[in-house]
Formats: structure tokens, sequence, C-alpha cells
């Protein structure tokens, strides 16, 4: 019986699909559609009492907010107008709405308006494109720049934006905190030399991040008018993000197994193969926990970053929703916190499932 | 001049005041071909005895020498079995030997060393687990891989560090022969650390026990006059088998009893008494 010997680490090209198959075939038995319907039920109950509780406390600060508007008329301008803001205020009307927590059916209400505006811009965006699309072609035989839609961000540009910004400033973060961290984990003294450097500048708060990647891309885009909020944005994600990667990388490279170690000596592995073939796949697992913190860093940081960048996306969203006070910006503002809270758990789903796929139980070879 | 050679040896750990001279004086010589088991107590310096013999560490005085050159560093020629196995858990059984191979025949093609991992795998009948990663194997298996890859390097000299040390009483003796077979096979100069004397006389020519440390040094040598191929039911009628095993035991025996009284030392109890708490 001749068997293949597989050198490649899978042999499937979709074999690390595998887990996530498995994982998402349904294996169904009595007990496990109770248990998964158990489950399913506590978390709906949940959902349904936070909803409930936010309701109430919603409609208590609407109702204190609403009595004070109407005894304010009373004291400052009399009966009559106290009549008529308890009137405005009932009538829905949204002029004299009390401006406070805004209720989950208002929230869902603004989603939805969000969404319908996301359309409207497409639609606009697709008409401008079709009209322009001839002179476009003749600017651009003269020579000229086409002229391209310069309309407002709809609200899933908005969110796109932000997606690319922290996949950018997260990629930034990799490329330079894991080469760095194998290098300061190989080397004892280097880690010395590094250390006060990651000590100092670990602590460093975004909004100091921010500044002074301002003042250095500020500098190098001097007479340049395109627009370099996403760059500086991004970067400043990365770096503020990137610790947890490079000291994890570190600790990773400096702490693989001796074991391990001394089958690298034995084989006389070269310096390059003893990296590549026996430290770096002992400390994947390690890496990515670093990677992981380093995804979720970034996505926290993200919004204080995009806001002080005036970079269009939600961090910039909140804000301009937050100064503008319009009567339905706090719903807006809500919206856009569950928006984040649910892509930064989604992301946060894929690393671990990433990490699960390359991790090994540190046993497994004794 | 023997094919490997120990000369005074010693070797401390730590410095100043924290040294702890781990072994102390050794002297042994091993014949090309010779299988040898160096037998002694868990904690007494047996891995590090190993160490400075396959080249990972460096004696603090005396020398080693192989075939007459000094071992300043590993080498593919003196292949290692380690104690726990030491597979890479992240490759299979195919790819941890042929990690081995690739390094120890740089010029030979790829198909060839395939062909180098496939017989090795076969030989320790792993054939069926070559594309399984360690976890998958059990205990044994795992020390077969272990085997295979430290023999399809083709080292000249086998050193292996109580091989079979966490392994069943069963599979431990499918191994030995296993081992033995190999040996047999091409003659290889073997060395055997192991805390078993019954695996040391089925296995060894010589046996040498090494005294408990610190300051470990081998005792005095005892050969093993019995034919090859050892039969292990036969054994334990053999008079020589007996003779033998009676009188490393009780050497082994002696210096155990010797070094209790050796390392007596008097405590200074505290003086507690029972307190209550209920007042």
């Amino acid at each position: 019986m001749e068997q293949e010997i597989t050198l490649k680490k899978e042999s499937q090209p979709l074999a690390f699909l595998k887990p996530l198959v498995v994982k998402f075939t349904p294996k169904f038995q009595k007990g496990d559609i109770i248990s998964s319907l158990k489950k399913t039920g506590i978390t709906i109950v949940s959902i349904l009492l936070f909803l409930g509780l936010w309701h109430l406390g919603s409609k208590a600060l609407y109702n204190k907010e609403a009595a004070y508007k109407i005894e304010k008329a009373l004291t400052e301008q009399g009966q009559a107008a106290a009549d008529a803001e308890r009137a405005c205020i009932a009538s829905g009307d949204s002029s004299c709405q009390p401006n406070t927590l805004p209720s989950p059916a208002q929230v869902w209400s603004s989603l939805q308006a969000l969404i319908a505006d996301h359309k409207v811009i497409t639609a606009d965006k697709a008409a401008f494109v079709e009209k322009m699309a001839e002179t476009n072609i003749k600017l651009v035989e003269q020579g000229k720049d086409a002229i391209v839609y310069t309309g407002r961000a709809s609200f899933v540009d908005i969110v796109l934006t932000s997606i690319k910004t922290v996949f950018a400033g997260f990629l930034l973060a990799l490329l330079i905190a894991v080469p760095i961290g194998v290098i300061i984990g190989l080397s004892p003294s280097l880690r010395s030399a590094f250390n006060w450097f990651i000590q100092v500048f670990k602590p460093v708060s975004p909004v100091v991040w921010y500044l002074l990647v301002f003042m250095i891309v500020k500098t190098l885009y001097i007479g340049d008018s395109s627009d370099n909020a996403f760059v500086i944005s991004f970067i400043s994600v990365g770096l503020c993000a990137m610790w947890a990667t490079l000291v994890n990388t570190a600790m990773g490279v400096s702490s693989v197994d001796k074991d391990y170690i001394n089958v690298a000596k034995v084989l006389k592995l070269g310096t390059f193969q003893k990296v590549f073939k026996v430290i770096l796949p002992s400390s994947l697992p390690l890496i990515f926990t670093g990677l992981r913190i380093t995804l979720s860093v970034a996505w926290m940081v993200l919004i204080a970053i995009e806001l002080l960048a005036q970079s269009q996306g939600l961090g910039l969203f909140v804000w301009e929703e937050f100064q503008n006070g319009a009567n339905d910006s706090n719903a807006k503002i809500i919206v856009a916190m569950f928006i984040i809270g649910i892509i930064g758990f989604l992301l946060d789903r894929l690393m671990l499932t990433v990490q699960n796929m390359v991790s090994f139980n540190k046993n497994e070879g004794v | 001049m023997a094919y490997l050679e120990l000369n005074n040896i010693n070797k401390t750990y730590g410095e100043g005041e924290n040294a702890t001279e781990v072994l102390s004086d050794i002297n042994l010589s091993i014949e090309e071909g010779e299988f040898v088991a160096i037998v002694g107590f868990t904690g007494s310096g047996k891995t590090t005895l190993v160490n400075l013999i396959n080249g990972l560490l460096k004696p603090s005085s005396g020398e080693v020498l192989f075939k007459g050159e000094p071992v300043v560093d590993t080498s593919h020629e003196r292949g290692v079995i380690f104690q726990n196995y030491s597979l890479l858990p992240w490759l299979t059984v195919g790819q941890n030997v042929y990690m081995a191979v690739k390094e120890a025949f740089p010029k030979e093609s790829k198909s060839t060393l395939q062909q180098r991992v496939r017989d090795y795998v076969d030989m320790v009948s792993l054939t069926p687990a070559i594309n399984k990663r360690p976890k998958e194997l059990s205990g044994g298996m795992r020390q077969r891989v272990a085997v295979a890859r430290a023999l399809a390097m083709n080292p000249e000299m086998i050193i292996m560090d109580e091989p079979l040390g966490a392994l069943d009483a069963l599979t431990r003796g499918n191994l030995q022969d296993e081992i033995l077979n190999i040996w047999s096979k091409d003659k290889r100069t073997a060395l055997l650390i192991t805390n078993d004397v019954d695996e040391g006389i089925y296995m060894a020519d010589r046996i040498i026990p090494l005294k408990p440390g610190p300051n470990a040094t081998l005792g005095p040598e005892f050969k093993i006059d019995i034919e090859r191929p050892r039969d292990k039911t036969a054994l334990n009628d053999n008079p020589n088998y007996k003779k033998t095993r009676n009188a490393i035991i009780e050497y082994l025996m002696d210096i155990g009893e010797s070094r209790k009284s050796v390392s007596q030392e008097e405590f200074v109890l505290p003086e507690i008494a029972p307190k209550s708490f209920v007042a």
C-alpha cells in the first residue's frame, strides 16, 4: 500500500475551510435540538428584557424632560404657553420633542431612515455617473480629470470607510509588529534595547498618536491637495493597536519550548530554517492572540481617531450627529453604536476562527 | 582509539556560590558497533550526560572525543532519540521525518528523500499514520516516529535518552525488539540511557551505572555475557542473567543507601501547639 506523503501543510486547497464546514454542518440529534432551542430561547428572552428596560428608561427620561419643558413654559410665559407646549409634545411634532435617550422604536426607525437614505444616495450616484458619462469621456480625451460624484456619503459608505480604515491599520500593525516582534524575541540584547521603547509608547493615548501622525503626514503631504485624512487615520489606528501583537510575538518567539530548539539543533537546521520551520510555527498561537487583541483595539480607537482626522467614517458620523442636534440625531448615534458593536463582535469571531485553525495544543508533540 | 571517548568530564550548572556540579570525573569509552547502556536513578544527571555527548551542552572541563575529534556541536553522525519524543506538533509524521532527512541529505532529490521517509516510516510500521499529526498518535507511536526520525538520518551512532521511559510494558517490549533489530542490521554504535536494569541487560553489551548526583560519576561496568539474539522468556532462566542482574541491583542499592547516610541532615522542628478557635 503506497501512501502519499503530504509535505505541504494542507493537501486540498480548501482544506482550511474544513473546521468551518464541520462547524456549520448541522448534526441533529434530539437532545441537540432541545438544548439549542433552550439556548436560543434564553438569548431571545435576554434581548427582549434589554429592549424592555431600555424602553422604560428612555420613557422615564422623556417624561422628565417633557415635564421640565412644560414647567418652564408655565413659569416663564404663563398657563397658555404651557398648554400649547403640552399639546405640541403630545402631538408628536418634531419641533418641540424632548431631546434625550431615544427609545428602541426611534432607533429602529432611524436605522430604516438611514437605509432609505443610502438607497436615495446610491440612485443619485448612479444617475450622476450616467449623466456625466459622455462628458467624462470627452474630458478624458482632452486630457482633463473626469468629474466624480462628490455628494455626501451614505451610511453604508461610512461603515465601509471605517472597515477599510481598520483593516489598513491592522495590516500596518501586522507588518510592523510581527517582524519586529520576531527579531526582538530572538535576541535578548535587542529585547532589552527595545524594552524602554515599548514600555514608553504602549500606554500612549490614541489622541496623541493621531497628533504625532498628523505632524508627520502633514509635512509629507505638503503641497499636495489630496485628502490625507484616510492615511492619517489608518496609520494612527495601526500604531495604536500594534503593541499587543508586538509584545505577544516577542514573548512567543522567546519562549519556544526548549525541546523544539533541541530538535532544531540536533537536526542542524540553519538559522532561516530554524526560524521559519520551528520558532514561528510554535509561536503562532501567541502571535494570533496578539493579533486578535490588536484588531479589537484598532476597532475601538478608530472612532476617536476618525473624529479627529475628519475621515468620513463612523467616528466622524457620530460626532457630526452629536453636533447637529437634529431631532433624530441621538437615535442615529445609537444606531452607529450598535453597528460598531456588531462589527467589532464579528471581527473578533473572524479572528478567533483563524486563531483556532492555526493553534495546536502545546503538549501535542510530547 | 575508541569510537567515543569521554575524558575526565565535569559539568557544573550555575556560577559562583550557586554552582552545582552535576557530573564529575566521567570517563567512558565506547567501541564501534557496541551497545552500551547507562543505568541510573532519576535526577542523577543522565540527560546532562546525553546532551554532552550529542553536543547540545559543553563540558565545564574535560573533553568528549568522537572518532578522535572533540565534540563541539551537534552532528548528523550522532542521532538522538529524546526522552519526550520532541516531535513538532504542527507537522505530520511524514513531515517530521522529512524535515530531518532533508537536513541530513541536502543534495538528494525530493523524490529520493520522500522514498526514504516512506521506508523509515514503514520500518516502524506507521505507514497508515504517515499523514497524521502527533496528537492523533499514542505515546508508543510517537516514540516510533522519533525513532524513525533519528534513524532516517542514517547516523553512525544512536544516542537514546530514556526512549521508552514513558511507555507501558507491552509497547516497551515491542520497541526494544525493534530498536535491537535496527541496531543489529547494520551494526551501528548505540548508547542507551535508562533507569530500567532489565531493559539494559536485555539490550546492551555493557551496563555502566551512573551514581546519583550531584557529583554523579560512573560506577564499575558490568559486561553482559549473553548470546544474541536474546530471548526475553529464556532470559529469566539464564544463570548469567540472574547473576548480572543481582550484581547491578545490589550495587545500585548500595550506592543508594550510602547516599542516604551521607545526606543525613538535622532538621529542627518548630514548636507547634494546637490553637483553639472556640475560645
